[in-house]
This record gives structure tokens, sequence and C-alpha cells, in this order.
């Protein structure tokens, strides 16, 4: 099996998905003659030509309400919002019409629609340009949001995305576009809306997703060295969400600890406590612990940055107040 | 035009002023709820508009959109099964007054928050150009969605692009209770599209031959691959924006004055008067028209609500 990058995993998947289906097209800010300003649909321009990678204008409600009207038309966008900061500038399109458009006119409208956006902090672009909102996407429905953590995944599901019937937001994060891993050739899906477990263990159940994978399997390492076993499950869908291996997981391991890039407060950790609550509350030996970013607009100061976005030993920490 | 397409759309125009008028009644006795816009004073718009296009065009407008639903062929039952919520409804009850769409009539609603729609009409006329349809988006929209950063957006991707999409401004001088002089920089909604370089032109949408007259001049050009075109039309309500509208902010004679102006009288002079329809012709239109509204009422009020065990379908297609 191939070691990519999670940038060459969703580059390979959206050049697959254009050369099999010329309905398949990408719109965005720079995605064109530029390459892409994370370097994703570098050569798509030149190979795809301008009609199916379109350049914009900046204007994140044109570019989203622009893909929903070209997807109504049986065309398959791929919209592309530099990064999840902009999205905020097509709330109204992305939560207020993609969201609605299907069950509001009775199953009419169809909207084979991905939104790729990236998020993410850790690189000192200041408070406007380093969050990672995905809960409030999560929070529609309507809406299906995914957030791969591992190039196999980032490439699978993004495919699946832009096969999908259903509006799509694909969440990507900034800092793991270096990324390597294994990613299986030829047509390859995973399925929206399955969790799974990256890694077995029977001690504590970490749920994570997206950059935070990569933050808990370090975290994972060092409980490794001290005899504690962590089984992660993955979410990788965030709506709909799968709850069925995290139940199966806390079944076994009896605690858990959520890890979240996000501000804690009303977020994806908040929901996935809840409901393992509900859920599963007997099969719980201690209080759930979250780790998640402080609750701070992220500064530009390097060291202040760091300060507020959750690190490994956070969440060996968290592990072992459950434990 | 035929003799009988003239007469057509007479039809249409009473049919919607019935329509409109028995709906602000079922929704004085509670049958219709949420928020109900009326499209009355404003018949000769839509219907001109909507004449001149072809099945492979398109339409989307905003909120009120009842009359512009009639237009595009939706029978008038269904569209009063949707203000009643029933399943017999042209978006099966789950949209409502504000949303009234059918695709199979290349109608795209009804969408009820200001300006939001046209990005997707823009985008709508992406598709159409990525397939080489040859069909046209007709975009109707309101003088308040002037204001709002969506149009701008989406008027200035339609001349980056090229987009086969025709703007149409229906200009009734209010944006709810807010004049357009003390909401808009320029009074003159169409000076909008000149700074964006898109060709522009002002009809009184009073009446309807004049409209029919401008709509066909600016389709055909757009249909020539000549990019965007922006229609202004000026017309009035005669009610309220909604039926909770105080009306405050206009005069009595105001309204009054405008209504001496009715599209429908005018258009009835005109077909008197060019002969193609006597008064007896009219008048039969007229009692057809409230024939088949009596029959939608009926007809709504007879179908069943949606099921219960319905409340969860369509959210996701997958």
């Amino acid at each position: 099996m191939a070691k990519i990058t999670v940038r060459e995993a969703i580059s390979q998947a959206l050049w697959e998905e254009m050369e099999a289906d010329p309905k398949v097209f990408i719109i965005g800010e720079e995605v064109g003659v530029w390459g892409g300003t994370y370097a994703v649909t570098k050569g798509f321009y030149d190979h795809f030509g301008p009609k199916r990678v379109k350049d914009t204008p900046i204007a994140e409600a044109a570019i989203v309400g622009g893909a929903i009207g070209a997807a109504l038309t049986g065309l398959r966008p791929v919209a592309e919002l530099m990064t999840i900061n902009f999205a905020f500038s097509a709330m109204e399109h992305i939560v207020n019409e993609a969201a609605k458009l299907h069950y509001m006119f009775n199953g009419q409208f169809v909207l084979p629609l991905v939104i790729r956006t990236v998020g993410g902090g850790g690189r000192q672009l200041g408070a406007t340009h380093s969050q990672t909102p995905d809960a409030i996407f999560a929070h529609f429905p309507g809406l299906k949001v995914v957030a791969p953590g591992s190039a196999a995944d980032a490439k699978g599901l993004l495919k699946a995305a832009i096969r999908s019937d259903d509006p799509v937001m694909f969440i990507e994060h900034a800092t793991l576009y270096q990324l390597r891993g294994e990613v299986p050739e030829g047509d390859y899906l995973i399925p929206i809306g399955k969790s799974v477990i990256q890694r077995p263990g029977k001690h504590v159940t970490i749920v994570t997703y997206s950059k935070m994978l990569d933050i808990s399997q370090k975290a994972a390492d060092q409980l490794a060295a001290d005899g504690v076993e962590a089984e992660i499950v993955d979410l990788r869908t965030l709506r709909p969400l799968d709850m069925e291996p995290i139940l199966e997981s806390v079944k076994k391991t009896n605690r858990v600890v959520i890890v979240e890039e996000g501000w804690k407060s009303f977020g994806v950790g908040a929901e996935v406590a809840s409901r393992i609550y509900e859920e599963a509350f007997d099969d719980l030996d201690a209080p759930i612990q979250r780790v998640a970013q402080l609750e701070v607009p992220l500064p530009y100061n390097q060291n202040l940055e760091q300060l507020a976005l959750p690190k490994p030993e956070w969440v060996v920490r968290a592990v072992h107040e459950v434990l | 035009m035929e003799k009988q397409d003239y007469l057509e759309l007479y039809r249409q125009m009473v049919v919607i002023r019935r329509l409109e008028e028995k709906s602000a009644e079922l929704y004085q006795q509670g049958k219709i709820g949420g928020f109900l816009h009326l499209y009355i004073g404003q018949e000769a718009v839509s219907t001109g508009l909507i004449s001149t296009r072809r099945p492979e065009d398109r339409v989307i407008t905003a909120y009120r959109d009842h009359g512009v639903a009639i237009n595009c062929g939706i029978p008038a039952r269904e569209v009063m099964a949707e203000l009643l919520g029933k399943a017999t409804g042209v978006a099966g009850g789950r949209g409502g007054s504000m949303h009234m769409a059918d695709v199979n009539r290349n109608f795209w609603g009804g969408h009820a928050i200001v300006g939001a729609h046209l990005p997707i009409a823009a985008g709508l006329a992406i598709g159409d150009q990525y397939q080489e349809t040859g069909g046209v988006t007709i975009c109707m929209f309101g003088d308040g969605a002037t204001n709002i950063g969506y149009f701008h957006e989406a008027i200035n991707l339609s001349k980056v692009w090229h987009l086969p999409v025709l703007w149409v401004c229906e200009n009734n001088l209010y944006g709810m209770g807010t004049a357009v002089n003390r909401a808009s920089a320029v009074s003159s909604i169409q000076q909008k599209a000149r700074g964006f370089g898109i060709p522009h032109s002002k009809v009184d949408g009073m009446d309807l031959i004049k409209v029919r007259e401008a709509a066909q001049n600016a389709i055909d050009l757009v249909r020539g691959g000549n990019g965007p075109y922006f229609l202004e039309i000026s017309t009035y309500r005669f009610r309220g924006h909604s039926m909770g509208d105080p009306e405050r902010y206009r005069k009595p004679d105001e309204v009054q004055k405008w209504q001496e102006n009715d599209p429908i009288c005018i258009y009835g002079e005109y077909l008197v008067n060019t002969s193609m329809a006597s008064r007896d012709e009219l008048n039969e239109i007229e009692t057809q028209a409230e024939e088949e509204i009596k029959e939608a009422v009926e007809f709504a009020e007879q179908s069943p609500e949606p099921a219960p065990d319905s409340l969860f379908d369509h959210i996701y297609v997958e």
C-alpha cells in the first residue's frame, strides 16, 4: 500500500472523481490558476480547464449559492471555501439553503454538493483565521458533516461525498496536509456516517476526530509506555453521528475521554458525552472527561496560541482522571 | 401570440387575484398559518414576464410567490392545498406560502430569505451554461433585495461569467415598510446594474403588454449569448407587505391612486379596445376563475394532512 500525504489523498480523490464523471467540477477561490491555496488542486486547471475548475471572485455566498444552483441542475459541484472561517460569510447558503431545500420542497430539490473547507488553529493566523467551528455545522439536520483525520479516510470519504446526493460539508485540517498514511490503491470509498476504532485498547476509550486523532494517537503512545491501553474511536463523520463503535467500546473500557480541537462549550464533546450518558450510563465507572481548546479567541503570539490548543499531555492527564 | 393566448394571460391574472383574495379570507379564519404575502396589484409583472419563457427556462423568485406559481402552470388547487398545509400541496405541506416550487414545471421556488436566492439563480445559470441547455434563468426579487450583499455577489458573478440569467427587480416601492429612497442609495434600481456593466431597462409593471415586450426583448438578448440582463419592473402591492402589516408607512390616497391603475383592468381594456375580446368573454373568464378558486378551496380543505410518520421524510436523499 502506498504511503501518501493527506494533501495527495484529497487531490487524488478529486482527480479520480473528475475523470470518472464529467458532471463533477470545482468552484472556489484560487482553485484554478493558483492551484489551490493549500496546493490541493495543483495541476487541475491545466488538465481539466476553466470550465471544470472555476476561479471565483472572493464572494463566499456566490460560491456556495452558485454551487447549490448548479447542483440543482444535476451537476456535482465541489465548492471550496478557502478556510472554514470564511464559511461564516456563506452561512446563509450552507445552513439555510443547502440544509433545507431538499426537505422544504418535499424532496423535489436534490443537491449533490460538496463544500470542501479547512479548519484548525496552530499556525499563528490570529483569531479570525484559526477556528474549529465544526460543531456549528453539525447542528443542522439536512447537512452531512465529515472531518477525516487520516490520509485513507480523507480519500475514501471525499470520494463518497462527491458521489452522495446530499450536501456534504467536508472539513479538512490545515496542519494535517503533510501527514502521511497508507491509502489503498484504486477506487477506495469510505461510507459517510461510520465511526471507526482506529486503535484497539481495553482500559479507556478516547473519542476524537480530525487533527485530534493524531494528538490522541501520540497520547496513546505515551499511555502505552505506562501500561495503559487506550482504544481510540474516530468519529470521521459528525452528522450523522455513529455512536455504535463508541458504545461498544465503552462497554469494554467503562471510561471515556473525548478530545476535540474546538471550544468545549456546546461542542462535539458535549454532544458525544450526552449521548453516552443517555445510552450507556450504567457502563461508566467514572465521569467523562473532555479535552478541548481553551475558551479564548486564538491569539497571534505563538506561545499564547499554543497554550490554548489541546496537546497529547492534556489527553494523558484526562485519561489518568478517569482511570 | 394568438387570441386564446392573450385570453389565457387574462385568465391567469384573474385566477391570481381571486386566489389571493380567498387566501386573505382563509388566513383571517385561521385556516392558513405562518406568513402570507399577497401578490394583488403585481399580477401583470409575473404574468407578462413568464409568458415569454420557454419550457427550458427556469423561474426562481422570492417569498411573494403564489402568482408566480400560477404563471408557471401549477394548478390553483395545489397552491391552495399548500397554503392549507395539506399533503396534496405543491410542496406536500412542508413549504407553505413562501416555499412553493415545482421542478417539473421548471419553477425553482419560492425563497424566503431576502436576496439569498440570487446566488442560487446564478448557480442554475451556471448549470445551464455548463450543460449547454440553451435555457435562461429568470430570477425575480424585490427592490429590498438589491441592498443586501447576496445581490451584489450574484450580479457580479453573473457578469464575470457571462451567465444566461435575466435579473428581474419587482420594484413595488417598499421593502416591507421602508420606502426605496430610505433604504437604497439610488432610487432608480436599474442604475445598480450599470455599475456591473450589465445592460438594463425599466418598464411599467402595471401594463402587461409593456412588461411582455420588455421581457421578450431582455430574454432574447440573454438567450442570444449576451450574458445577463437587468430588468426593473415598477409596480405596487395593493395590500400590506404581509397580513400583519399596519401600513403606517404609506397613505391611503397613495394606495388608492395606484389601485386606479389596476393591472387587470388595464389589460382588460386593452383586450376590449383591440377587439381581442368582448366584455362578455372577459366576464366569462372571471366567472370561470371564481369557480376554479372555489374548487381549489374545496380540494384543499378535503385533502389529507401530511401523515405524521412522514415527518422525517426528505431530510436526506440517502
